[in-house]
């Protein structure tokens, strides 16, 4: 028991991850409506982007910029004492990439509104199944 | 400036995009031209890269100057090298075709279409032409926002389609980034040749494993491979047909690439089919994949979707081509991609063409089309013949390399698969020569008309038709040229 606390313990920042993860797609799957499902993807994306940011993570470290840098004298740079910013940079990319199918998906949901009057799953399939 | 076909080939269309968009404010009749002018650059580009890697092997393109793995580069081999010309050519004789679609559908949204058009074609062109793993993810992004944006200018059910292809197609490409992620931990690298290098140690390590389980599962959704090809057929079969007809033919050609990437460069053979032994399971999925494809397909009274389940059965046979792991099979695979996109698009024209003159596709719809349209229904057989396999249609050869791989590999699961699917697919497309050659046509108050009269689909849709229906033979009948000089290059040394 000891054992597994201090595993999940040591590797917390994926524990949360996948339990984000498996919260959005619980919604993805299980929600009735469209909106709550475009939620649970959205979440589905943060976990992704919360396990990149923490991968970068480096304990004791700071952000990355040189302090001092334009000073007479040269320091010597040790990479261990910053955080890894690439990884950073890279969930900006992926940041704009999920608000852009947020929107996308809302932009959808208010079609299928308009088409249905409703924005329930099983309403709208009744509806696509009488005609 | 043939150095800089790398470049243009992707940035030409993304600035044309821009402009098409600034366009249709202006004058939306600016708006095609532009298009057609931006895709023909690409389409150039790709041609000319094709014989540079012809004469000189791969290129390496290093964006901006920056070194790799720090830069991005821009890697075309024989794979790639063979895959950006289809793409390319692909999408721009369907947007030749898709001119008078446009005009008759939505005319107001000439701009928008034709700006996501392009966009989309920048995205999956890059896709094929980056050797870097996370800018193939934002490039897969970016062709599918625009790809949800062109499926949903549709039929009423269309946005609810879409935005089931949208849950899907988002769980795929975060599979995908999150595989990519685990790969970056260990190696600490993103260039596809650089992680090659670094993983060879690492090949028994658990996150390498994951991360391959992970990639895969996110290109299968991408691609609609069996069992996760739900969203697919409604999403193309709802859609506009000048959207089906770039997105049907392109993108899941363009996500088994990246699967044969992936295989190929960064996670190497000897790790896919040697460390792993799961390549027989997986064969057996495409199996059924075939199989269930085929049973759907003749489940259907509705010409496009009986052709989108063919286009699900069609991955199974290049998932499965792809890991049988040998030299044959592999051929297969690759050829099949340039093979089936250039016969679902056939088909797929022919539908848009059926939908511009007789406003459905319900085999209701197809009743004595063959006097109708005689010219578009010959292009169909064409197409049709080549999907069975009859040559000398294209589709013949590569599903010759899938069998001979199938029997070298001892899978003859997969061999009686690929038979029962063309015996299928000759029920499927006969049924379709009968309706529409033996039955009477009548228009939708029911009168009957006999014989009916011509009334055949504008020079712009059957150029671009008869075109890819010519170019089927063609590529049928050079076969032998296409895999001695490019596919047999693609295939490692060393590969059984």
């Amino acid at each position: 028991m000891t054992d597994l606390i201090s595993t999940v313990v040591a590797k917390y920042n994926y524990w949360i991850y996948i339990t984000l993860m498996m919260i959005g797609l619980y919604a993805m799957i299980a929600k009735n409506n469209l909106v709550k499902k475009i939620v649970g993807m959205n979440i589905f994306q943060t976990a992704i982007i919360l396990f990149y940011v923490s991968i970068g993570v480096k304990k004791g470290g700071t952000i990355p910029i040189l302090e001092h840098a334009h000073g007479h004298e040269h320091h010597v740079v040790h990479a261990v004492d910053y955080i890894n910013p690439l990884p950073h940079v890279l969930m900006l990319t992926a940041i704009v990439v999920g608000v852009a199918t947020l929107g996308v998906a809302l932009a959808l949901a208010i079609r299928i509104y308009n088409n249905y009057n409703t924005l329930e799953e099983d309403e709208i399939l009744t509806q696509v199944r009488e005609k | 400036m043939n150095e800089q076909y790398p470049a243009l080939l992707v940035v030409v269309p993304l600035l044309s995009a821009l402009a098409i968009s600034v366009a249709g404010w202006v004058n939306k009749r600016l708006c095609f031209p532009i298009a057609v002018a931006a895709l023909g650059v690409s389409a150039w580009s790709s041609v000319g890269l094709l014989f540079r890697v012809l004469n000189e092997g791969a290129i390496v393109y290093k964006l901006g100057g920056w070194l790799p793995p720090m830069g991005i580069a821009y890697y075309i081999d024989y794979l790639n090298g063979l895959v950006l010309p289809v793409v390319s050519i692909v999408a721009l004789l369907n947007l030749i075709s898709s001119k008078k679609i446009v005009e008759q559908q939505f005319p107001d949204k000439a701009g928008p279409f034709y700006t996501l058009y392009v966009l989309m074609v920048t995205g999956l062109l890059g896709i094929v032409v980056t050797g870097d793993a996370f800018n193939l993810y934002v490039l897969l992004e970016i062709a599918s926002l625009t790809g949800y944006g062109l499926l949903a200018m549709g039929e009423e059910r269309a946005p609810l389609a879409t935005l089931n292809y949208l849950y899907m197609g988002t769980i795929g490409a975060c599979f995908y980034l999150l595989g990519i992620g685990y790969l970056y931990i260990v190696t600490g690298s993103l260039n596809m040749v650089d992680i090659a290098r670094l993983l060879p140690p690492l090949y028994q390590s658990k996150a390498v494993l994951a991360a391959f389980i992970i990639c895969m599962v996110g290109v299968w959704l991408k691609m609609a491979f069996f069992p996760l090809h739900a969203w697919l057929p409604n999403a193309y079969t709802y859609a506009n047909s000048a959207s089906s007809g770039l997105i049907a033919p392109l993108m899941t050609k363009v996500m088994v690439y990246v699967m044969i990437r992936l295989i190929l460069t960064v996670f190497t053979p000897a790790f896919v089919f040697s460390t792993l032994a799961v390549s027989h399971y997986i064969v057996w999925l495409a199996c059924i994949a075939i199989v269930i494809g085929a049973v759907l397909a003749l489940k259907e009274r509705n010409l496009k979707k009986m052709l989108t389940y063919i286009v699900v059965a069609e991955v199974g046979y290049m998932v499965g081509g792809a890991w049988l792991g040998n030299r044959a099979g592999l051929t297969g695979a690759v050829l099949h991609i340039v093979n089936d996109a250039l016969m679902t698009l056939c088909v797929f024209l022919v539908v848009g063409n059926i939908v511009y003159k007789v406003k459905g596709y319900a085999f209701a719809d197809l009743k004595g089309l063959f006097s109708k349209m005689p010219f578009t229904m010959g292009a169909f057989v064409i197409g049709a013949l080549s999907i069975i396999g009859v040559p000398p249609t294209c589709g013949f050869f590569s599903k010759w390399y899938l069998i001979l791989g199938a029997i070298q590999a001892h899978q003859y699961g997969f061999m009686v698969a690929l038979l029962f699917s063309s015996l299928i697919n000759v029920v499927l497309f006969f049924r379709v020569f009968e309706i529409g050659f033996y039955e009477p046509f009548s228009d939708h108050e029911g009168h009957e008309h006999h014989p009916a009269v011509m009334a055949e689909a504008p020079l712009t849709m059957l150029v671009p038709l008869y075109v890819v229906a010519i170019s089927l033979i063609l590529v049928g009948l050079y076969t032998g040229d296409i895999v001695n000089h490019i596919v047999q290059f693609v295939i490692p040394k060393g590969f059984m």
